[in-house]
């Protein structure tokens, strides 16, 4: 069983859904990201949600993009964030670590090495969003030999026949864009995820995670009603970019809001 | 080894051997799907074609030309050159057959809205021009650094009614543009038509905006047989993210005796790492929405480019090139700035035809490749656009203010 199916396993046991916080790796400074990483398990997270930071993050709204600006200023690789993970397992070995980012840096150092690097840092997913089911292929077998989850999304767009697609290539957890846009962006009409998601649960057993638009603990709250993983990003990062001068309050200010949306979660 | 199917490339899921294929997140694999549906439906549907004739005829004023620069090719030596004047129609590049094309399929998909990304503004002003005509909302997308570089451009757009919106992520250049815009499409697809301006992009865009250029190659085809008696040697065409090029080739890809030749921008030389020549001298990768060369670093970040032509500053290429590179059909070389200054020059004071700059590289080449030729064989050159949009960057080059 991987990290991930135990962790989902654990939370389904506890009647609980987890939490999921993003965040960029190496924003706004390489040395900051493992005790942030840190900060986040402490303030509630069950996963974390490590971006790789990209030239073009063509699927990211501006908070995001100018978090993976702040990051490629210090010219963070994706070995460098293997290197992270690395880091962080030296003291955590039970929270799940998934990779976020665009596909090019993995097809720059190869399916294969990729793969072998990540287990080996003590990565558990990974989740390229410029990748589709139809082009996984090859990356899917490599990470599956490896022991790695591929983490796919699923849209308000996605058909049934999609969503076949996407449940037979994922697993670990399928993540549910909860609207039409990128990240970072307006209003989450809740019934219409929740019917989304109903629909997905048609074609999979996986844990379903929401994310795309969740800004506060109320809407952490709601989601958590409906969904097994609420995954928030745009909302932390803006926390970061708001302190980036004074780095000393980026860790305090990060676990006041996840920890406040992993209480609203738990009272769900 | 087969001969390669050129007529049937890509295959169903928009991959070019290797190259291509979809890789955008998965909110927009649905409307590109749809997109491919409608664009198969009207290729194959008489009125939706009769349509485009004759917009392509009466208002762009096709067929373009085939003009056989004499003085030019005596002065050079060598081989005939022959120019596809792309240059005069209207709007002043070849990129309004597709504008035309995109547009009037954004019509029958009932879309109201139209977005675009541009470099220059060539693409924008062809895009504003057609929405204009239509009818339909439109919004530019453009770097900052080009919004301050091509003024001119971003005015006539204005003028024509489209929104020009600044983009200021990134290198604030093309590629930031395109990524903008694929954000705009991800959130407002139910009515929004994006009109991409090169053969690069997600399936289906490569191939659709290679059909509707292709018309470029057809003309041609027929027009040097009239006027020569034969299919010509040689093809050259500038290649950016290579529409120019690919509308060119494409009907001659069968044609065996005919040499083909795209030529990327050398920018202060390949040697300097300050050029847009992501074929001769970039890596294969994923970059908006397919796989291709490009200009990249160790770690797969995308990296500036630099051409004295806007046109071509673009650190990817359309995969049908990548692919016709791989298997040996196309030769892609690459001119620098100083090369493709002093064929906009040539052409300029021996026929009387002021090139853009990004045709001033095919130019280029086409007068180096002829004097290898001898003077009974033809080399045809795409001239894709005219320079009137270039006077400031040619004369700023030479210390003049005007």
């Amino acid at each position: 069983m991987s990290r991930i199916e135990q962790t989902f396993a654990e939370l389904k046991k506890a009647g609980r859904t987890a939490l999921v916080p993003f965040i960029t790796a190496g924003d706004p400074d390489p040395d900051l990201t493992v005790p942030l990483m840190h900060t986040l398990v402490e303030a509630g997270a069950d996963l974390i949600e490590l971006g790789v930071p990209f030239s073009d993050p063509m699927a990211d709204g501006p908070v995001i993009q100018r978090a993976s600006e702040r990051a490629l200023a210090h010219h963070v690789s994706l070995r460098d964030v293997l290197a992270m993970v690395q880091r962080f397992r030296q003291e955590n070995s039970h929270t799940p670590v998934i990779l976020m980012g665009y596909l090019n840096p993995v097809e720059v150092m190869g399916y294969e090495d990729f793969a072998t690097a990540a287990e080996e840092a003590g990565v558990d997913g990974v989740l390229t969003v410029d990748m589709p089911p139809e082009e996984s292929h090859d990356l899917v077998q490599a990470l599956r030999s490896h022991g790695l989850d591929p983490i796919f999304l699923a849209a308000p767009t996605s058909d049934r026949r999609r969503l076949e697609m996407i449940a037979a290539a994922a697993s670990g957890f399928i993540y549910y864009v909860s609207l039409k846009g990128v990240t970072g962006a307006a209003n989450l009409v809740v019934d219409e995820v929740a019917q989304k998601l109903a629909e997905i649960r048609q074609v999979t057993d996986l844990p379903l995670g929401v994310g795309f638009g969740i800004k506060n603990a109320e809407m952490a709250r709601t989601m958590s009603r409906i969904a097994d993983a609420v995954v928030v990003g745009s909302a932390l990062v803006a926390l970061i970019e708001e302190n980036v001068k004074e780095p000393d309050k980026i860790k305090k200010e990060i676990y006041h809001l996840v920890h406040g949306m992993r209480e609203a979660m738990d009272q769900a | 080894m087969d001969k390669p199917d050129y007529r049937h490339m890509p295959d169903e899921h928009g991959h070019f051997g290797p190259y291509g294929g979809l890789f955008v997140a998965e909110t927009l694999m649905e409307p590109l799907e749809e997109l491919r549906a409608a664009y198969e439906k009207y290729l194959k549907d008489e009125e939706f074609l009769a349509e485009l004739d004759a917009d392509l005829q009466h208002y762009v004023g096709r067929p373009s030309p085939i003009y056989y620069a004499e003085r030019l090719s005596r002065e050079n030596g060598g081989a005939q050159i022959y120019l596809k004047r792309e240059d005069l129609n209207h709007t002043g590049a070849h990129k309004v057959n597709n504008t035309i094309g995109q547009a009037l399929l954004a019509r029958r998909m009932g879309k109201t809205r139209i977005i675009a990304e541009t470099g220059a503004g060539q693409h924008g002003v062809a895009t504003a021009t057609v929405a204009a005509r239509l009818g339909l909302e439109c919004v530019v997308y453009m770097g900052e650094v080009d919004v301050a570089r091509q003024e001119a451009n971003v005015y006539r757009m204005r003028l024509l009614g489209a929104e020009v919106r600044s983009v200021s992520s990134g290198s604030k250049t093309l590629k930031d543009a395109l990524n903008e815009a694929m954000r705009d499409w991800v959130a407002t697809v139910d009515n929004t038509f994006y009109i991409i301006g090169t053969v690069a992009g997600p399936h289906p865009y490569p191939a659709m905006v290679r059909d509707f250029q292709a018309v470029i190659g057809r003309e041609a085809r027929q027009q040097m047989r009239q006027l020569t008696g034969d299919l010509p040697d040689a093809l050259v065409a500038c290649v950016g993210g290579g529409s120019n090029a690919i509308g060119l080739f494409h009907p001659f890809l069968e044609d065996e005796g005919v040499a083909m030749y795209g030529v990327e921008a050398a920018g202060e030389g390949l040697e300097t790492g300050h050029h847009a020549a992501p074929l001769c001298a970039g890596k294969p990768g994923v970059l908006h929405g397919n796989r291709t060369y490009l200009m990249e670093d160790a770690d797969g970040q995308i990296i500036e480019t630099h051409s004295i032509s806007a046109g071509l500053d673009y650190p990817g290429v359309g995969p049908e090139h990548a692919w016709l590179k791989d298997i040996g059909r196309v030769q892609y070389v690459a001119i620098d700035d100083e090369e493709a200054l002093a064929a906009f020059h040539t052409l300029t004071r021996t026929e009387g035809i002021i090139p853009a700059l990004e045709s001033s590289h095919a130019v280029a080449y086409a007068l180096k490749l002829a004097r290898q030729m001898r003077p009974e064989q033809k080399v045809l050159v795409n001239l894709s656009g005219r320079g009137d949009k270039d006077m400031h960057t040619v004369a700023a080059r030479e210390g003049i203010k005007l």
